[in-house]
């Protein structure tokens, strides 16, 4: 792949990554989402890593104060965020320094040197001033004042001086629009209705935005600036929008409830990455959404319990240790036999962590993490879009065999975007709910089963069926306390059994890329899916022996994959975590998954996943 | 909105099947009797109630209670019924919980259904002692108290339930006792406000902590040692002779002698139960120096949590129409055709 930099009109480029940085206050993440919204609108296939701090306004200048947004769009799909940026724009010293190193070699560097006096340069431990001592020599550097030009551009509308270089995110985005030859229309309309009540700041924004277009256009940029059209990449054809995870993630629970026939009570206490699930929710009160804000995370799930007993769906969102507090209330919601949905947008852990970072580690806490043995279905999405079909197959399985479910989503996911083929909703099956209503024959059962092991959903109000729940033990059919030891094991037995149905509905496992059966097997979940499937494509194409298989069930897992695994040589287990997954399928099937790990708070690249492979096959 | 319909039924109609499991001679069977008598009474349905309780001894009671019931987990019924009120308003919401389950490991969730004055009653057995965990000192023993686990006596200062709910916004606050005859009156009243109804119940653990309330609770010393509240009415004991009056200099209750009944001149206070400032002094008296305050001691009713909620998804929704399919093709979009993006 050819850096943006050394791309005449003549060569092709199918792929360009962009990286922008700056102080957490510049604006990155804004400027990311609205050059993600052109990228998507020009066409191209795209993937998006914002990679933000965790405090919300680090002190100016410092390097643990950098955000950054990166993009990777082009003419073909696109699975990744990329690994290294051809393009990196770096509005300050700290900036710099921390995203210079991953630039590839002979990339490109746009820096704003009005930022880099000695103050900044301080700030950021630079001794010399990097843009003017040649330790820039192995990519091109493009330095100009964009502080300066962005004022100039901004002085005919009477800004203070720091309200208007607060457009100098506009500015950097009116250039990479250039280069990439962008409309600058979506942009300017939605600066319009942004700033619809101060048209000032709006007319100050758009200026900067067109006097950075028109500096790549006509300002007298010789050498590495010159524009990079990517044709858009071919994709099915229909209605496409970006969106990212969150999004995706609570349209799929409205749609869930929907095709249960369900009002959707949602309880949820604010923790990072998982809030803006309660943010999106709380705005579709038309949808049957009620939304809750609790005292705490307990709160949040026992109000989603009291709100699933009482007849509709429940459901709670939150991340690592907001679902460690939840433990023992996932068991409550097992021995009452009651449908919940639990998100858990996962992050780097343990503890508090690595909040705004991503990582894949609470597998072990889905799978195992409650006092008894208390069996609960989860299931992973592996990229935004995907999140939207997994919240349906979680309201699914929660509400046709009586069971919290886990969703496991994480923070990559929660914030990346990607562009969506939106979905028909008229092609799915609607799975309504009957609540009982009427006593079974022989008498009535609160515990008595459906074929599915699943019990009657009673809810309160319902004349002649009054009857008790609780956490303690129940008696087989009658629902009563029963400390009895031969009902335990029964009990014990019928739980475990109803969710190991669940495997019945889900269909077989489907390899991702490549045969079923071969030297080596990449198995992967969540949202790794990119790297993944990328390296296994690259490899396939030098010839290599090598299949992709993506598990959404992590518990319990198709029925088929236990023969699947066997049909490879070797199994590789890529994950954000130290190797949980590969524990499972171990204990599962007896197979010798071998472990590929990463904890940086980073996806993988594609490239360490294409060394694993190479190494393997060696 | 408890009662929609009235309905007709006798005691027998809220027992439940199972046999009762509290020792013999807990204070658990009086307070059960007392709501299995006052459910008739305020024309309840049980298909309509619902009894949410926590764990311990007290939160066995929605097993003995012919009404649909949620025995939940260690403090966490407030929050359990929160969902329960917020998924179905029209339900009659009832909490059972106890001192170490709504004021040690619950008390988060106590402080916030009252906060927000979810419409339900909440009845906090209160017996100064873990009894299900046998016999370890609770958040309202009283300090010294020697238990397993303070085998030299407790050494922390007890929290009092009535002044927690008050401090934590409750517009009803009343106590109870056991045994006594006027506990289905007590519950009457929370039954009939509209809002968050805190109901403090001295129960006897005669295991654990056998008669720690007698100073007050025996009905031998009834008439000195109980303060019945009514509103309206002079705030009155000792068969009158004594009263509860305002200590202006030091702004503070006192108790003041009623000479032939005049407790006008006594200066002796009328009970006002709408009266937040009395409220507050009311449930800070120290028993010994004064009598304890029982009755209603607090009812102001203000709007409820779930008809707020209620009201704004209601005022939100309205005009909108729910469309699924144009909901996930909101935002900028754009359309590809077979021939590549159409642009």
């Amino acid at each position: 792949m050819a850096s943006a930099a050394q791309v005449s009109d003549e060569q092709a480029v199918d792929s360009v990554v962009v990286r922008f940085a700056g102080d957490s206050g510049d604006g990155m993440q804004l400027t990311g989402g609205q050059f993600t919204l052109s990228t998507a609108l020009a066409g191209n296939d795209l993937a998006t890593f914002p990679d933000f701090p965790a405090e919300i306004r680090a002190p100016q200048g410092t390097l643990f104060g950098v955000s950054a947004f990166q993009i990777n769009f082009g003419s073909r799909a696109i699975h990744t965020a990329g690994d290294q940026p051809d393009v990196l724009v770096a509005m300050n010293p700290a900036a710099l320094k921390v995203n210079v190193e991953s630039l590839k070699p002979g990339g490109l560097i746009i820096a704003d040197s009005g930022e880099f006096g000695k103050r900044n340069l301080d700030k950021a431990k630079y001794e010399n001033n990097p843009l003017e001592d040649g330790s820039l020599a192995k990519w091109q550097l493009l330095a100009f004042d964009i502080s300066a030009l962005t004022l100039e551009a901004v002085k005919p509308f009477g800004l203070g001086n720091k309200e208007a270089l607060r457009s100098k995110n506009m500015w950097t985005l009116g250039l990479a629009l250039w280069m990439f030859d962008r409309d600058r229309q979506p942009i300017i309309d939605w600066l319009n209705s942004k700033f619809a009540k101060k048209p000032e700041i709006a007319e100050a924004n758009i200026a900067a935005l067109n006097a950075g277009h028109a500096y790549g256009e006509t300002a007298e940029l010789s050498g590495p600036v010159k524009q990079a059209a990517l044709p858009a990449a071919p994709a099915d054809p229909g209605l496409y929008r970006t969106v990212n995870g969150a999004e995706a993630l609570s349209l799929g629970l409205v749609a869930g409830a929907q095709m249960a026939d369900l009002p959707m009570f949602f309880g949820g206490y604010p923790i990072t990455p998982a809030s803006a699930i309660l943010h999106h929710l709380s705005r579709l009160k038309e949808y049957g959404v009620t939304t809750f804000q609790a005292e705490d995370e307990i709160a949040a799930i026992a109000s989603a319990i009291g709100a699933s007993y009482a007849g509709t769906l429940g459901v709670t969102s939150s991340s690592g240790p907001g679902i460690a507090l939840k433990g023992e209330a996932m068991g409550l919601a097992i021995m009452t036999e009651l449908p919940l949905v639990i998100v858990n947008s996962q992050r780097g852990g343990p503890s508090t962590g690595l909040p705004t970072k991503t990582e894949q580690s609470d597998l072990y806490q889905a799978v195992y993490g409650r006092n008894g043995d208390a069996p609960m279905p989860v299931i992973s999405a592996r990229s935004p879009s995907d999140a939207f079909e997994c919240a349906i197959e979680a309201v699914r399985i929660a509400t046709q065999y009586m069971t919290p479910v886990m969703l496991l989503t994480d923070g990559y996911i929660a914030n990346a975007a990607e562009p969506w083929l939106v979905p028909d909703m008229g092609d799915y099956t609607e799975f309504p709910v009957q609540h009982m209503t009427q006593a079974q024959e022989g008498g009535f059962k609160p515990y008595g089963r459906d074929e599915k092991l699943a019990r009657p959903w009673v809810k309160p109000g319902t004349p002649e069926l009054m009857h008790r729940i609780g956490g303690i033990e129940k008696g087989v059919d009658t629902g009563h306390i029963d400390y009895g030891s031969e009902n335990h094991q029964v009990m014990t037995n019928i739980r475990r059994d109803k969710v190991l149905g669940v495997a019945n509905s889900i269909g077989d496992q489907q390899v991702e890329l490549g045969e079923a059966g071969g030297k080596l097997a990449l198995i992967g979940w969540g949202s790794t899916y990119g790297p993944i499937h990328q390296a296994v494509n690259r490899c396939r194409e030098k010839g290599m022996d090598v299949s992709h298989i993506h598990l959404r069930y992590i518990w319990p897992m198709p029925k088929n994959l236990a023969e699947l695994l066997k049909s490879y040589d070797h199994v590789i287990v890529p994950e954000m975590n130290t190797g949980q997954l590969k524990t499972v399928l171990r204990d599962q099937y007896l197979v010798d998954a071998k472990p590929l790990n990463k904890v940086s708070g980073q996806p993988f690249t594609i490239a360490e996943i294409e060394t694993a492979i190479a190494e393997a096959l060696g | 909105m408890n009662e929609i319909t009235k309905i007709e039924t006798t005691l027998k109609d809220w027992e439940t099947d199972q046999e009762v499991r509290w020792c013999p001679g807990c204070g658990d069977y009086a307070i059960l009797k007392a709501v299995q008598r006052t459910m008739p009474m305020i024309g309840g349905s049980p298909a309509n109630t619902v009894f949410v309780s926590g764990i311990g001894c007290s939160s066995r009671f929605p097993y003995y209670m012919e009404t649909y019931g949620f025995h939940t987990i260690h403090g966490r019924a407030p929050a359990v019924a929160t969902g329960v009120k917020l998924a179905n308003p029209e339900l009659d919401v009832w909490i059972i919980t106890g001192d170490g389950d709504a004021l040690s490991i619950g008390g988060n969730h106590t402080m916030h259904v009252l906060r927000r004055n979810l419409n339900c009653q909440i009845m906090l057995f209160n017996n100064e002692i873990y009894g299900l965990t046998k016999g370890q000192y609770s958040p309202t023993s009283r300090e010294g108290t020697n238990s397993p686990s303070t085998p030299y006596g407790s050494v922390d200062h007890p929290a009092s339930p009535c002044a927690f709910a008050l401090g934590s916004g409750a517009r009803f606050v009343a106590r109870g006792i056991d045994i006594n005859k006027n506990l289905p009156d007590v519950l009457m009243a929370a039954h009939a406000h509209q809002g968050a109804a805190f109901i403090e119940i001295f129960q006897n653990c005669i295991v654990y902590n056998k008669d720690v309330f007698e100073d007050f609770a025996a009905k031998k010393t009834a008439a000195a040692t109980q303060l019945w509240l009514a509103d309206g009415e002079p705030m009155l004991f000792e068969k009158g002779e004594k009263g509860i009056a305002l200590d202006q200099d030091a702004m503070a209750l006192k108790v003041v002698d009623v000479v032939d009944g005049d407790w006008e001149a006594a200066g002796v206070l009328r009970h006002d139960v709408t009266n937040r400032s009395v409220a507050h002094m009311l449930v800070e008296l120290q028993f010994g120096e004064f009598p304890m305050p029982l009755g209603v001691i607090y009812d102001d009713p203000k709007p409820t949590f779930e008809s707020a909620v209620v009201a704004q998804n209601e005022a939100i929704a309205a005009n909108k129409k729910p469309d699924l399919q144009a909901l996930v093709s909101k935002g900028q979009t754009w359309t590809v055709t077979e021939d590549g993006p159409d642009l």
